[in-house]
């Protein structure tokens, strides 16, 4: 269950050649909101744009390919999306809303549509919900610390970060390549990923993240109704070029391997908040 | 029957609303004292307006009316042919400010209390007290029932109840139920509160356990006390290490005291009107995976309600 429901799971990539030229791993996010913009399907999408600031995200709301574009690619600091939720329906107007997030950022988009307490006429508005697998996510002066003083690299420089097979990524403009172990890393990561139980984002309407596909593809979960309805519709439009997902190496099973350890890791530390801090005393549970 | 004329007939019962004598200028006719009217053989204005009620299951509800801003009421009604919906289907309204006449807090399944208890008007708190006796479920409805919210800055000397300067959270005078936060509720919010209020007293089994695990964290909320502040985003989520910097408190608050800053609320106390919007929206203060993980159903359920 560490997987969360979904439909099907397939590796993917996007068709379009533009969009993969920049894009992270398989241009999942970009293509979807570019094919469902194109077809009517979303006014426009909040995306984790680029502020002014080397690699630090701005939530945006791009209702052009342009703006999409500009915004390709996975930039590891905190983005919060949900912040421009009512605002995407109101000084934008838009009335079939996508939006892109981490797991947390889906559960707290779902619990928004549930219990509606401070987000007026949002609930329904919402056309498609994409979620990236996520580990963990640091704040952006963490970002600053890895890369300028871990990595001895000025972030002005930095071409592309990644984090992949166990390793922090730093490539830069002029072609060198930093890496740190990510042990180095984890100290930087916030508190408030150490309680997150789920590693692939089981509520958004497809998710999709780079574990479990080669270099320039990407693992697809299609979860929801309205995902496998969009999804179908994308590939009839030839968005994307799949594989079966068992087809390919490593597969599901590294997906899930790392999701079992993340919510292991984390279930753990919940239990721990209740036990370990203090005498008699527990830190809050969010989870009822 | 058109939207309209169901309006009409709700708020002035079913009668000619449009007749009279409306050209009659104003001043034209002489003065007259009004003769006494005899009311020993209740001699009714109005024309019975009978409601036929197509389900016999119906649930009662009231709106209390305490010291608020009748903001709350607009948002219940701004639900639009869904408030008809709810009426026709699964509540009637007993007891509620200009869309229901009656004068005295009847019994009823569900109160919905909007506003703040002023407790230098005695009248208010025999009300409050009285709403608790009669009704089996109180919810306090927005931020002022729940946590004060603007009332809480009142320091009173306004026109032209200046001696009015004390006010409560209904919860300091009564056992309250469920929260709805806010400033003002959302119309849906409300909806899924009566929806699932419906459900909780109506339903088959499974329905009542579907509602009674919706309505939990906000009966839990109810429990937590009668003071809200933005505060509750730095000391009950970031203080506690539990914040991952998604937004949806900034988006929640009405008066936008929270904007994100790397990645983390600012709050601009100074701004914070108290409605508890921000905590309550925060997927950090409560979240049930027995709830939101049927999210797809639950939302699917209540649309298929309130069809009309």
């Amino acid at each position: 269950m560490v997987l969360g429901n979904y439909k099907q799971a397939i590796a993917a990539r996007s068709t379009d050649p533009e969009i993969l030229r920049k894009s992270q791993d398989g241009g999942i996010v970009t293509q979807l909101f570019a094919y469902a913009l194109d077809a009517g399907i979303i006014d426009g999408a909040i995306v984790a744009g680029q502020s002014e600031e080397p690699f630090k995200p701005e939530p945006m709301v791009a209702t052009t390919r342009e703006e999409l574009l500009a915004a390709r690619g996975t930039r590891y600091a905190i983005s919060p999306n949900m912040s421009l939720i009512k605002e995407v329906t109101r000084s934008y107007g838009l009335d079939k809303v996508g939006v892109v997030g981490t797991p947390c950022q889906m559960q707290a988009l779902r619990k928004g549509q549930l219990y509606p307490i401070g987000l007026r006429d949002v609930a329904d508005k919402i056309a498609l919900a994409v979620g990236i697998f996520c580990m963990e996510n640091f704040p952006y002066q963490g970002i600053l610390q890895l890369v300028e003083d871990h990595g001895a690299t000025a972030l002005e420089n930095v071409s592309k970060l990644d984090i992949g097979k166990g390793k922090f990524w730093i490539y830069t403009e002029r072609g060198a390549t930093v890496q740190l172990p990510l042990k180095v890393t984890h100290k930087y990561e916030q508190p408030g990923c150490h309680v997150c139980l789920d590693y692939v984002a089981n509520l958004a309407d497809i998710s999709t993240g780079s574990v479990g596909t080669p270099d320039g593809w990407s693992t697809v979960f299609v979860r929801s109704g309205k995902g496998d309805d969009i999804w179908a519709k994308a590939i009839a439009a030839g968005a994307f070029e799949t594989k079966p997902i068992d087809s390919v190496k490593p597969g599901l099973e590294l997906v899930t391997k790392l999701a079992n350890d993340k919510v292991t890791k984390n279930q753990k530390y919940l239990e721990s908040r209740a036990t370990e801090y203090g005498v008699g005393k527990a830190l809050r549970n969010p989870y009822i | 029957m058109g939207i309209l004329e169901s309006l009409k007939t709700l708020l002035f019962g079913k009668h000619d609303v449009g007749g009279g004598k409306q050209d009659e200028k104003p001043g034209s006719a002489k003065a007259e004292k009004p003769a006494d009217v005899s009311i020993g053989k209740k001699a009714s204005i109005i024309k019975e307006p009978k409601e036929e009620k197509p389900v016999a299951d119906k649930i009662t509800v009231g709106h209390v009316h305490m010291s608020g801003c009748t903001g709350c009421l607009v948002s219940f009604a701004d639900n639009y042919e869904g408030l008809l919906t709810i009426l026709d289907k699964y509540a009637d309204l007993v007891y509620c400010l200009t869309l229901a006449d009656v004068r005295h807090i009847p019994e009823m399944d569900v109160a919905l209390v909007e506003g703040s208890v002023c407790i230098s008007d005695h009248l208010s708190v025999e009300e409050i007290i009285e709403t608790r006796k009669n009704a089996k479920i109180v919810v306090a409805l927005g931020g002022c029932a729940c946590y004060g919210n603007i009332t809480r800055f009142c320091r009173g000397g306004q026109q032209n109840q200046p001696q009015h300067e004390s006010y409560l959270p209904i919860g300091d005078l009564i056992d309250v139920d469920v929260y709805i936060p806010g400033c003002a509720p959302t119309p849906q919010q409300i909806r899924n509160v009566c929806v699932m209020a419906y459900l909780l007293l109506k339903g088959n089994d499974e329905q009542k356990a579907l509602a009674g695990a919706y309505l939990t964290p906000l009966m839990n909320l109810a429990k937590a006390g009668t003071q809200a502040c933005g505060c509750d985003i730095m000391t009950q989520g970031i203080n506690q290490g539990l914040c991952m910097g998604c937004g949806s408190c900034a988006a929640a608050c009405p008066v936008r005291a929270i904007t994100m800053q790397y990645g983390k609320p600012q709050i601009e106390r100074d701004m914070c009107i108290k409605c508890g919007a921000c905590y309550a929206q925060c997927p950090r203060s409560f979240f049930s995976f027995d709830v939101v993980n049927q999210y797809e159903g639950i939302m699917e359920a209540i649309d298929a309600a309130m069809e009309p």
